[in-house]
């Protein structure tokens, strides 16, 4: 598995150490543009633009822009990009991406077709790369790199990862947390799709061994099993650092697509109960509301002392 | 999107896979015609886009005029989980040797599709015994692959050769239409050794609808849901009296869940996407005015960026308009609160500071 954290903050004594170079795909549109711009406020160093026939320009006067992806990591040699193009144009891009070298890619579109994200990821495995999305809010280090349209505010810097599948349930948590005293050391959004990059177990992996972590905090919803998996994976691993999980879409009937194109019950296949009692067998208390979630957190913190 | 039985069998029909005579009809004079063309036996089938048919009654054996007089309309008065009949299938009846469980999906875990085979069909997949699981990757089904299945599955001869060659073109049609689910259950076995599919499930993944205009017929929505997806919104009818409205799937289930722990009855599921603007609230008021039953509008919105000036705006629009004249309680987390709040006084609109607060004054509120 890469090291998340070599990708996002490399090592000290890198040159570029904590200021890791970001390419924006799709710069250039209303939404490249917009979060390309509050991306760079957040401190993110955004190295390049990729536009199809706006190369030559530059962003806001500072960011150059290139053709393609291959152009932009020549130049630039980074190895990270977000991608904000129309979902019918992700797979170009993500192969256009990947074939340049890049190495973490944040898939942000929604309505990616699962045929092309499945390939995006056959493609990545190839390369050893890694993608997270698509239709995710992204994945940042609070207070050091933002590569997502994660409003700041929420977010500050401490010791708790929090994984999430929804994007404004992961901003209103991690609100909780910080309100609650618990920053975050990493917040990875897997996103609402029923094939993510990086799925929940993958997350944990990315995140267990991180060297002063004292805690975790699940967000999922229904649909699929991937919080099943990670229940699992919690067990098997024996990780027992304290955390908690969140499960949106109890009161969701079956077999109603709610929103995200995953949040979907089949029978009992991606049900509540069925994740809510993974979660227990594991000994993970599962929030009822959102506030509840740094409650729990502290509970589980005092016992483990 | 599900489609219904019958849709599915047009797609199994184009791929070759064999099917009994059947017609569709959406109303009895029509049936009645089917009727004479088809020939006694056959069976009424209820066309939902929903499972469990059977059990409630949705699926009933006519040998006669008099059974298809009273049973026809029987079954078309049916409502399955909540789904009333968009149509009646009438299917000729004929004599099963046995039935097997045959389908593909996209197995979500492991990203590749999968095949779930079994010789003990007929029943839901979770009673299906002794499955067969096999990982395909995303290409199609080889004639190799095909046979090792069929002779895992315990068959021989023409039941292997007729089983491995449905499956083959179940595979191919998957991948051509990019479904997330085709199942067959139950594929029988006939008398005369052939192998039928009696019945079909087809899950499209509709975020790959612009490479399919030939599905673009089984589209089924209502107008509300019409107008709900060209403003780029998700939308779910449920049949309670307050209408949940937020941005973001995931804040929307847990507003649902804990309307719903808290005794209130949701009448809808609005997702109105990440931002919120003047404009796309005011959409979301005007989608809801137009949905029956309800009583009070439960809106929860979060957003770190969003100015709550600017859905106050959203929300004096409509009442002046008269789009709603409804009470809506509403979390607005964002800027400017305490001034949204002023713009707000006297109208019918409560902002409150926690969504539990709000979610509490909505139950209330609609009681009244």
């Amino acid at each position: 598995m890469t090291d998340i954290f070599a990708l996002l903050k490399g090592n000290p004594g890198d040159s570029d150490y904590e200021k890791k170079g970001v390419i924006v795909q799709g710069i250039t549109g209303a939404y490249g543009s917009l979060h390309a711009r509050n991306m760079i406020a957040y401190g993110t160093n955004v190295v390049a633009g990729v536009t199809p026939g706006k190369g030559g320009q530059k962003f806001e006067d500072k960011v150059p822009i290139y053709n393609t992806m291959k152009e932009a990591v020549d130049a630039t040699n980074a190895k990270i990009s977000i991608v904000f193009v129309p979902a019918k144009f992700f797979l170009s891009a993500a192969k256009d991406a990947l074939e340049a070298g890049i190495k973490l890619l944040v898939a942000i579109p929604e309505h990616v077709p699962i045929r092309d994200t499945m390939e995006t990821l056959e493609l990545a495995k190839q390369k050893g790369a890694i993608i997270i999305g698509p239709n995710t809010p992204g994945i940042m280090i609070p207070e050091l790199i933002k590569i997502g349209i994660m409003p700041p505010t929420p977010f500050k810097a401490g010791k708790i990862a929090v994984l999430s599948k929804s994007g404004t349930l992961l901003y209103e948590i991690s609100d909780a947390l910080t309100n609650a005293g618990f920053g975050q050391s990493i917040t990875i959004g897997i996103g609402g799709d029923p094939v993510n990059g990086t799925r929940l177990i993958d997350a944990f992996d990315m995140v267990k061994d991180i060297q002063d972590l004292e805690g975790m905090v699940v967000v999922g919803e229904i649909g699929g099993d991937s919080e099943e998996m990670l229940a699992q994976r919690i067990i098997d691993s024996g990780f027992n650092k304290p955390t908690v999980a969140y499960i949106a879409g109890r009161a969701a009937p079956k077999e109603k697509r709610m929103g995200h194109a995953g949040a979907i019950v089949m029978g009992t296949y991606g049900s509540a109960e069925s994740k809510v009692s993974m979660f227990n067998k594991a000994n993970i208390p599962v929030a009822k509301r959102p506030a509840e979630v740094p409650v729990l957190l502290a509970g589980k913190m005092e016992k483990s002392d | 999107m599900q489609l219904l039985e019958f849709q599915a069998k047009e797609l199994f029909r184009e791929y070759g896979i064999n099917l009994l005579d059947s017609i569709s009809s959406t109303n009895i004079e029509e049936g009645r015609k089917h009727a004479k063309e088809l020939g006694y036996p056959f069976v009424i089938k209820i066309q939902v886009p929903v499972g469990g048919r059977g059990k409630a009654g949705g699926i009933q054996k006519c040998h006669n005029d008099d059974e298809f007089e009273i049973k026809y309309p029987q079954v078309m008065d049916l409502t399955i989980k909540g789904e009333k009949a968009r149509a009646i299938l009438l299917e000729k009846m004929a004599d099963i040797k046995k039935e097997l469980y045959l389908s593909i999906f996209l197995n979500r875990s492991k990203r590749c599709y999968t095949i779930i085979a079994s010789v003990e069909g007929g029943v839901e997949i979770e009673s299906v015994k002794n499955q067969i699981i096999k990982e395909i990757g995303l290409g199609e089904v080889s004639d190799d692959l095909a046979k090792e299945v069929a002779k895992e599955m315990g068959l021989e001869g023409k039941h292997a050769e007729g089983v491995a060659d449905t499956l083959k073109k179940l595979s191919k049609l998957t991948i051509e239409k990019e479904a997330e689910l085709v199942e067959i259950n139950p594929l029988a076995i006939m008398q005369d050794d052939t192998i039928m599919a009696l019945d079909g499930k087809f899950v499209t993944d509709d975020n790959s609808n612009f490479r399919h205009p030939e599905l673009e017929k089984y589209q089924e929505k209502t107008a509300i849901e019409e107008q709900a997806e060209k403003s780029g919104f998700s939308l779910v009818e449920l049949d309670g009296d307050i209408a949940v409205v937020g941005n973001g799937a995931g804040l929307v289930m847990s507003t649902l869940d804990m309307l719903s722990d808290n005794g209130g009855k949701p009448a809808c599921f609005l997702d109105v996407g990440g931002g919120a603007t003047t404009e796309s609230v005011y959409e979301a008021l005007t989608l809801i005015s137009k949905l029956d039953r309800v009583k009070g509008i439960l809106v929860n919105l979060y957003g770190g960026i969003v100015k709550t000036t600017v859905v106050a705006e959203a929300f004096l629009k409509a009442y002046e308009d008269n789009v709603i004249d409804l009470p809506v309680f509403s979390r607005l987390k964002g800027t400017e609160s305490e001034k949204a709040t002023e713009m707000l006084q006297g109208s019918r609109t409560k902002i409150f500071g926690t969504v539990e607060e709000a979610i509490n004054a909505a139950v209330m509120g609609v009681k009244n």
